[in-house]
């Protein structure tokens, strides 16, 4: 409360009005409830925040219609003076102002009313609803159809409408309307002003019209009223019994319907006050006889039973529920269906009913099945008919019981990869998988298996030992053992490579048991043992060998795969005779580096090779297999034998180019000078290492050849291809005896160079006959030339061989292997390493001349660049030209070139020495 | 040589990462197309996968008899090829879990000291003085002989040349599809140490290392020295150059440095 003063009344600004002063003795005035708080309208009516039929919520007590105290119902008021007028109440007389206003829930726009909207459908729903009135059994339901009215035209309507109804028609067949008038009745008052003439319902057009013979027309669209007036006291749509069909009409057999006559829906709206009452009546019976023509009546005397009629107060059940007057309509009326059938016709023009009915469409049944047919598919193994495997599927069958159950379709999940591939037929994958037996020699092979045998014997011992007297001669049912060990091996046998591991090395017979023993577990077979077994053997025995085959083969897959994974498989097995090879073999080394010499890159130093890409690495690449056929991957091998000389040397490949031809005069004019290299650098080779494993070969190569040259050779040199044949075997002999005598395997080397060497002379001494050499880009060549053009320097023909031999990189031969074993730390150097922590220097030093440059360098130094290759490629042409031809003229500096063609030799044997050099 | 890998921001001179799990000195490491892994090869055999982010092995791939030498991802970063000191180049799948190769290429006669990988070629450096290109398209493998073994072999950007650096202190630039020696670059001196030859981003320069602690340029269709950049006092070890940029990477005696322009503008 503020008191004011006059005086300071002047100088405030005083917003909203002061309070009431307070009397004395009042008492502060108490905040008005919040029920209390009410807000009223212009009109003083309360106002309410949301309207009852907006989804307010407080539509109750707080906020009610019109009073506080909630919506009252109207009180009845009646006078004299003022008689209660009937009110019919609206939805508008519930609803609020608001409601009708603009946003509520019925505004009272202007808006278009169905009046004008279209009047065609509120005609068809006022004739509906007409109809629906006479119809319906409860007179007034229409009332709910002005309420729940249909909004939009019915089926019914549309398909009329789409047989050709127009509204205003009515329907039916047409027909010809006769002239009838319509004249206005006299009786009727007509009140108010006349009807204009053009709306009195065209009555005059008809009567003017001139309507021809031919013309149908609609059937006037008329209210069909039922006009027969309710005579009798009976219920509505009853009639009672025709007395003439109850008596005469009807045939036996048919029911009596009191309600045929009715409608169908009032009938069975009824059919419950049937009563059974009215028993039939009839004179029938046997007492007029029959003719002679005549079928004897069903019932002879005294046919009327009760039994005819229905006891119980319902139609026939059809038997799926669908009956009473809810049911569908073909339950209901069943009677004459031709009726309707004609009706259709008549009404769709061009159409007539079918006399037959059409043939039912047939019926194909479905195929029989056999009756041991499974509807689920199942694999069966793949098990190739034969004596072996007759057994193992014997041993299916019975270890499974029955047939379906397979051991591939039930343990599907249970194999591992191996078995898997296996049954896939795929090949085995690569992997670190051999045994480190078959790195061992023979000798510490068999020792292995003395200790092991020894061991197991130990073994042995004791578990018989533990084992109780009584089964000790039982050899514990062996199916289960082999099973139980079968389990135990079975994947991992999968696994292993070929054996070399012979445990039993000693007992021929054994081993061969052990090792079908070891491929029948592989295969999966059960009964394995019992027919390998020795039969001559006694049951202890067999049981013994058994598990010693057992233990022998977990020893063997145990071993394999712990020592396996520290070695790397060798190339070539030792004791196998054939030996893969690459198929395109490499060129002369020699050919090579005097190209690389004279700077001459391009054909002379490349080897082009069929490689074989594996087909995942194509895939990771996304290139497409170009050999998609093959499965070989790498370099294709080919399987040759191992002793063969033509393993060593390459066949002459006719080739077309002539740039290769140029080259292959070049290559000769270098080859002249061959010769006299390796003599001079071999010798002083020898006297400086001896470790150089190649150079002593060399030697020892040739001090053998020197032996053995002298008959050979001469000969083979005049009588050409036709004693070549024999030759080689017979120095093959000789080596081979030289090589037991010595110790050493390079028996194929000198196979390889005394063989070569007859050979090529027979070849050569073709070529010679002819001028112009073929154009070769094998060693083959170059090796002839040399032969032929230095005959007497035979011992050089040796060498040359043994080092293309040597240099082609076969590791069969114990030289070269030490080579690789050398030159693996030939490699070059890693930079020396620093320990010390790395630290990011930024230097952001400038190169500039080589920036600026870059910069001035444009597209037309690519062109420029282009160009320089072709000039490149011109001048090479010319430079081999000039090369040849010096070559040729001056054999003072092919010695020298032969001397730096040595030094290239020992390079390429050693980066080490070239690097010492 | 502290058996890690460290990732560095060049530009701004920050290291990254380390990347730690080699067991031995780490020979070479090459990152993917999205430089989200890294692979790396050691002298432990092995050939390690790195996720970049969490500087964890994804995969170590072990197979190798010898030191890996040089390490390269394909293009899609599903294959990773490495050329070790035992002569043969294997490919490793990084898409399966297989834990051997897809394939190796054993024609080396001696160890492998460098790999480049195109869309659908192999390109290998062996000390044997072979440079192989093998053509996944066609199926074929090319083995041009140097003579000299190689330390190095780079393709150019156009993909029609093969660089190679030899020990014989050479670099020789041959036509991919014949073979042909287009140029022929000398002047460095490269004998006994591994050391990478580079070409520049628009391949006009050709570049290499070398032991007298330069970094030598030549001008590639003429073969004139173009730049000698004294990089440092030892052997230049390693080198690398921006595909894109004329930015110059080197390492020399534990440190690596970028050369670039003055008025150069890191993306």
């Amino acid at each position: 409360a503020v008191q004011s003063s006059d005086s300071e009344e002047e100088d405030f600004v005083s917003y909203g009005s002061a309070l009431q002063p307070l009397q004395e003795g009042e008492r502060i005035k108490k905040p008005v409830p919040l029920q209390e708080q009410t807000v009223k309208d212009a009109k003083g009516r309360y106002q309410r925040f949301h309207g009852a039929f907006t989804g307010g919520f407080s539509a109750g007590y707080f906020n009610t219609v019109g009073t506080k105290e909630g919506w009252t119902p109207s009180a009845f008021v009646s006078s004299r003076q003022k008689r209660a007028d009937r009110t019919i109440l609206g939805p508008e007389d519930f609803m609020d102002e608001e409601d009708l206003s603009e946003f509520g829930i019925a505004p009272k726009d202007i808006t278009t009313t169905d009046d004008f909207a279209s009047k065609a459908k509120d005609r068809i729903k006022e004739k509906a609803r007409q109809i629906a009135g006479v119809v319906a059994p409860i007179p007034g339901t229409t009332a709910f159809d002005d309420l729940i009215g249909p909004s939009k035209i019915t089926v019914g309507v549309e398909l009329l409408r789409k047989m050709g109804w127009k509204e205003g028609q009515g329907i039916g067949p047409r027909v010809k309307r006769k002239p009838c008038r319509q004249k206005p009745d006299p009786t009727v008052k007509i009140h108010g002003c006349a009807l204009p003439p053009g709306l009195s319902e065209g009555s005059e057009d008809e009567e003017d019209e001139y309507q021809p013979e031919n013309v149908t027309f609609a059937p006037k669209d008329v209210m069909p009223v039922d006009l027969t007036p309710k005579d009798n006291v009976h219920g509505l749509g009853y009639k009672g019994l025709d007395p003439s069909q109850a008596l005469f009409g009807i045939t036996g057999g048919e029911h009596l319907n009191l309600f045929t006559g009715g409608s169908e829906e009032t009938s069975n709206l009824l059919g419950d006050l049937r009563h059974s009452k009215g028993r039939k009546l009839g004179i029938t019976g046997q007492a007029f006889g029959i003719g002679a023509l005549e079928e004897e009546d069903d019932d002879i005397y005294a046919a009327d039973t009760l039994s005819r009629y229905d006891t119980v107060l319902k139609d026939e059940e059809p038997g799926d529920g669908l009956f009473g007057w809810t049911a569908p309509k073909q339950y209901q009326s069943k009677k004459s269906p031709e009726r309707e059938f004609k009706y259709i016709g008549k009404i769709l023009d061009g159409f007539s009913l079918a006399s037959k009915s059409s043939a039912p469409t047939k019926i194909y049944p479905p195929p029989s099945l056999p009756r041991n047919y499974r509807p689920v598919h199942y694999f069966r193994p793949v098990i190739i008919a034969g004596n072996e495997n007759c057994r193992l599927q014997k041993a299916l069958e019975e270890s499974t019981g029955k047939l379906e159950s397979d051991p591939a379709q039930q343990s599907r999940h249970a194999l591992n990869a191996a078995q898997r591939r296996e049954q896939l037929g795929e090949t085995e994958l690569k992997g670190p998988t051999p045994s480190i037996l078959e790195y061992l020699s023979e000798k510490d092979r068999e020792r292995v298996k003395e200790m092991k045998q020894a061991s197991e014997k130990q073994m042995k011992a004791e578990i018989v030992s533990q084992q109780s007297p009584k089964n000790r001669f039982q050899t514990a049912s062996p199916e289960d053992a082999a099973h139980k060990w079968q389990m135990l091996l079975g994947g991992q046998l999968a696994n292993a490579g070929s054996s070399d591991f012979k445990p039993f090395a000693k007992n021929p017979e054994k081993q061969k048991r052990y090792e079908n023993f070891v491929k029948s577990l592989k295969k999966g077979e059960k009964d394995t043992l019992e027919r390998f077994l020795d039969p001559n053997m006694t049951e202890w025995e067999r049981g013994r060998e058994q598990e010693e085959f057992f233990r022998a083969a977990m020893f063997y897959r145990s071993s394999n795969s712990t020592l396996s994974s520290r070695f790397t498989r060798a190339r070539y097995e030792d004791d196998v005779d054939k030996v893969e090879v690459p198929r395109d073999q490499e060129k002369d080394i020699d050919d090579k580096e005097t190209a690389v010499k004279m700077k001459m890159f391009g054909n002379l130093t490349r080897d082009k090779f069929e490689w074989h890409p594996d087909k995942l690495l194509c895939k990771r690449f996304n290139v497409r297999d170009p050999y998609p056929d093959s499965s070989a991957v790498g370099l294709p091998k080919v399987k040759r034998d191992k002793y063969s000389v033509f393993n060593f040397l390459t066949v002459p490949e006719p080739t077309t180019s002539v740039t290769q031809a140029i080259n292959e005069k070049i290559l000769e004019s270098n080859s002249l000078n061959k010769p006299k290299k390796p003599s001079r650098w071999d010798v002083s080779d020898k006297e400086k290492e001896k470790k150089d494993s190649i150079s002593e070969f060399i030697s020892l190569a040739r001090s053998k050849a020197d032996v053995h040259q002298q008959p050979p050779v001469p000969a083979t040199e005049e009588c050409g291809t036709g004693t070549s044949e024999p030759l080689p075997t017979l120095v093959a002999n000789e080596d081979k005896n030289q090589e037991e005598e010595s110790g050493r395997p390079p028996m194929d080397l000198f196979k390889a160079i005394f063989v070569s060497s007859s050979d090529e002379k027979s070849s050569s001494s073709e070529e010679e006959s002819d001028e112009h050499q073929q154009p070769t880009t094998s060693e083959r060549e170059s090796e002839t030339i040399k032969q032929v053009d230095v005959p007497d320097s035979s011992s050089c023909n040796v060498q040359e061989s043994v080092t293309a031999t040597t240099d082609s990189g076969i590791s069969l031969l114990p030289t070269s292997k030490q080579e690789l074993d050398i030159t693996e730390e030939f490699g070059p150097k890693l930079p020396p390493p620093f320990s010390s922590g790395r630290f990011c220097k930024h230097l952001d030093r400038k190169e500039k001349d080589r920036k600026i440059r870059e910069r001035h360098k444009t597209k037309k130094e690519r062109k420029r660049k282009k160009e320089k290759k072709k000039k490149h490629k011109k001048q090479k042409n010319k430079g081999k030209h000039k090369n040849k031809k010096t070559e040729k003229d001056s054999s003072s500096d092919t010695t020298d070139s032969s001397d730096s063609l040595s030094d290239m030799d020992t390079t390429c044997l050693s980066p080490k020495e070239l690097l010492r050099r | 040589s502290d058996k890690t890998l460290k990732l560095w921001n060049p530009h701004k001179g920050t290291a990254l990462r380390t990347y730690q799990g080699h067991g031995y000195e780490v020979l070479d490491a090459a990152g993917s197309f999205d430089n989200s892994q890294i692979c790396s090869g050691g002298a432990d055999k092995a050939v390690a996968l790195w996720d970049v982010s969490t500087g964890q092995v994804v995969r170590k791939y072990r197979g190798h008899a010898g030191k890996v030498n040089c390490v390269q991802f394909n293009e899609e970063a599903t294959v990773i090829m490495s050329g070790s000191i035992d002569s043969t180049v294997r490919c490793w799948d990084c898409r399966s879990r297989r834990p051997d190769p897809i394939q190796v290429l054993d024609e080396a006669k001696d160890g492998i000291s460098s790999v480049k990988l195109s869309a659908h070629e192999i390109l290998t450096g062996s000390v044997d003085g072979r440079v192989r290109r093998y053509d996944l398209r066609t199926g074929q493998l090319c083995s041009d002989y140097i003579g000299s073994p190689i330390t190095s072999v780079c393709f150019s950007k156009d993909g029609q040349c093969v660089l190679a650096a030899s020990l014989d202190s050479t670099l020789r630039l041959l036509d991919k599809d014949t073979g042909e020696l287009l140029g022929e670059y000398t002047g460095h001196r490269s004998t006994t140490y591994r050391l990478d030859c580079v070409l520049n981003e628009q391949d006009t320069h050709v570049g290499c290392a070398s032991e007298d602690g330069h970094v030598y340029f030549w001008n590639l269709v003429e073969g004139s020295l173009a730049l000698s950049l004294p990089v440092g006092q030892g052997v230049v070890q390693s080198l690398a150059f921006h595909p894109r940029l004329p930015c110059l990477l080197v390492a020399t005696q534990g440190q690596v440095t970028l050369w670039r322009e003055d008025t150069f503008q890191p993306e």
